[in-house]
């Protein structure tokens, strides 16, 4: 740490944000903010590409950290505002069951993926080597917050944050992907974007919301949930109202 | 040389209890001024306790000698407790018997017997507000020790000084485990302290207080002892925060320039966290107790990306 040029510091530092912010996804209740967190994480990944083109003077990545920008900071932030303003989800809160439980089972992936990359650090690679490990922590977080999270527009922001930390893998293990490959993926994303749009509205148009665990039900009646967890205990009283 | 580095650790412990109160007075004249008003003078504070010194002390009589000796025992422990953390100096003695683990002991043992204060006398507010009390502290203290170890792990120690002297020595670097810490610190700081979020320094309101609750029944010697004690845990927290992740000015020698500077910086990073506490102050509203839970989750939260940031991003670079 001592011996890195301030450049290089900061890199981590931005690295470090982004897996900070990709916790307060996955613990954000209200969708809005959620989105705001998630393009400030897009915002930061650009930020990390950006500045190690210019620790590491390459200039190819100066495209992809402005498409990141762009694509992740701006433009589907503001595709997914608007389609939570025309399902009129705006003021949705959907609270976490066990809030302390699914941070703490964050916190051992970030432990996890530190332990399945510890052997390619010590390869050697360039200064960025141990952001992969942070990486793979926000892609394991984002498939965290798909399993836990059961409103769709917090599924997909779990699935777009997902694509921010193979993108910052990409960049901090091998110098960026080329620019068709990126290129692909970036239009992929969009592509995605449009249809889980689409998706939105026929799921909710089928089952009248956007909590996709009901999609589990076989039944046409409204059956009294019986949740597959126990609700008893302090934190409970807030998760019955949060679920429709 | 020894005799003299005594006689500075004792000034700077003097010190601390003579500045705790200014420092109080300086955050509610910037609230005030923030809020339109005028505010009452910067002294007030010292007013307040003299006022509260010189008045007859009167116990309720269900209440058993601990409610007469807990007002001492918590002054003192806390006075002890902010005596150890570096104020002008770096290489004072009293550093290098207590470290930080003792510092978050001794707070610990205030906190302990202000509890069993307010529930000694058996009136319902007291026990509510001990009970309130026991519950921030206890989610606090655990965040607090993981920002603090996250610190010990960059100088592999756990003295305070030594943590201080890693930075001073390393120069400014921008690193992450340190960010993380000082957000984990300032979110434990703002509990223990009972400043807005969590509980209101400025209201008697039966059903939002904590620390006043416990101090109900209090009056006189007893009460200014209580007050003051709560001002030093403030300045303890300030200085912590300002001196260990802003370390730069603070006196590596026993010269009275030296001395003198370091003074003037930590009297200056003092008033801009005060400034910055007011403005906090006045921008937040106070959350429900059951929310604060989930607020010193995210400081534990915080602590604990410090530690793992520290461990991934900069043990290999």
């Amino acid at each position: 740490m001592t011996q890195l040029p301030l450049l290089q510091q900061f890199v981590l530092l931005l690295a470090a944000l982004a897996l900070f912010l990709s916790f307060v996804l996955l613990a954000q209740a209200r969708l809005v903010a959620a989105i705001h967190a998630f393009a400030w994480q897009g915002v930061l990944v650009a930020a990390v590409t950006g500045v190690v083109a210019l620790a590491g003077n390459a200039h190819h990545l100066y495209f992809s950290a402005g498409l990141t920008l762009v694509l992740k900071g701006l433009l589907i932030p503001w595709m997914l505002h608007r389609l939570v303003r025309r399902l009129e989800l705006s003021r949705h809160t959907e609270l976490l069951r066990h809030p302390a439980l699914v941070i703490m089972a964050a916190v051992l992936l970030v432990i996890f993926s530190y332990w399945l990359v510890e052997p390619m650090v010590a390869q050697g690679l360039a200064f960025t080597r141990n952001i992969v490990a942070v990486s793979l922590a926000v892609v394991l977080i984002g498939l965290l917050m798909m399993v836990f999270r059961q409103q769709a527009v917090a599924q997909v922001l779990g699935f777009m944050s997902m694509e921010n930390g193979l993108f910052l893998a990409a960049v901090s293990a091998t110098a960026g992907m080329p620019l068709v490959v990126e290129l692909g993926v970036a239009f992929d994303v969009l592509v995605a974007m449009v249809l889980f749009g689409v998706f939105f509205f026929q799921i909710r148009a089928s089952i009248d919301s956007l909590n996709v665990d009901r999609l589990n039900r076989l039944t046409e009646v409204e059956i009294p949930p019986s949740p597959p967890f126990s609700r008893r205990g302090a934190d409970t009283p807030t998760a019955t109202g949060a679920s429709k | 040389m020894t005799v003299i580095t005594w006689l500075l650790a004792l000034l700077q412990a003097l010190l601390i209890v003579a500045l705790a109160p200014l420092l109080m007075g300086w955050v509610r004249k910037v609230k005030a001024r923030l809020q339109n008003r005028r505010g009452a003078p910067l002294l007030q504070p010292y007013f307040d306790l003299h006022k509260l010194l010189m008045k007859e002390i009167r116990v309720p009589h269900t209440a058993s000698l601990l409610f007469r000796a807990a007002p001492y025992i918590v002054f003192v422990a806390t006075w002890l407790a902010a005596a150890t953390v570096p104020l002008l100096a770096l290489d004072l003695p009293i550093a290098q018997i207590a470290d930080i683990i003792v510092l978050v002991g001794l707070l610990a043992l205030a906190r302990f017997f202000l509890a069993l204060a307010g529930m000694d006398v058996g009136t319902a507010f007291g026990g509510m507000g001990a009970s309130r009390e026991m519950l921030i502290s206890a989610l606090a203290e655990p965040a607090m020790l993981m920002a603090v170890f996250t610190l010990a792990m960059t100088a592999h120690s756990t003295s305070l000084v030594s943590v201080m002297a890693h930075h001073l020595a390393d120069g400014f670097l921008l690193r992450p485990s340190y960010l993380f810490a000082l957000g984990a610190l300032l979110l434990v700081a703002l509990a223990e302290c009972g400043r807005i979020p969590v509980d209101n320094p400025a209201t008697h309101l039966e059903l939002t207080m904590v620390h006043e609750a416990m101090l109900l029944e209090y009056s006189g010697r007893h009460l200014a002892l209580m007050e003051w004690a709560a001002q030093v845990k403030l300045l303890l927290y300030g200085v912590l925060i300002t001196n260990v992740f802003f370390p730069w000015g603070v006196a590596q020698e026993f010269s009275v320039t030296a001395l003198g500077v370091g003074f003037m910086a930590v009297l200056g990073k003092l008033m801009i966290l005060g400034a910055a506490l007011a403005l906090a102050e006045t921008t937040l509203a106070k959350m429900r107790l059951f929310r604060v839970p989930a607020f010193l989750n995210l400081a534990l939260l915080l602590a604990l990306l410090g530690l793992l940031s520290h461990v991934i991003l900069e043990i290999g670079a």
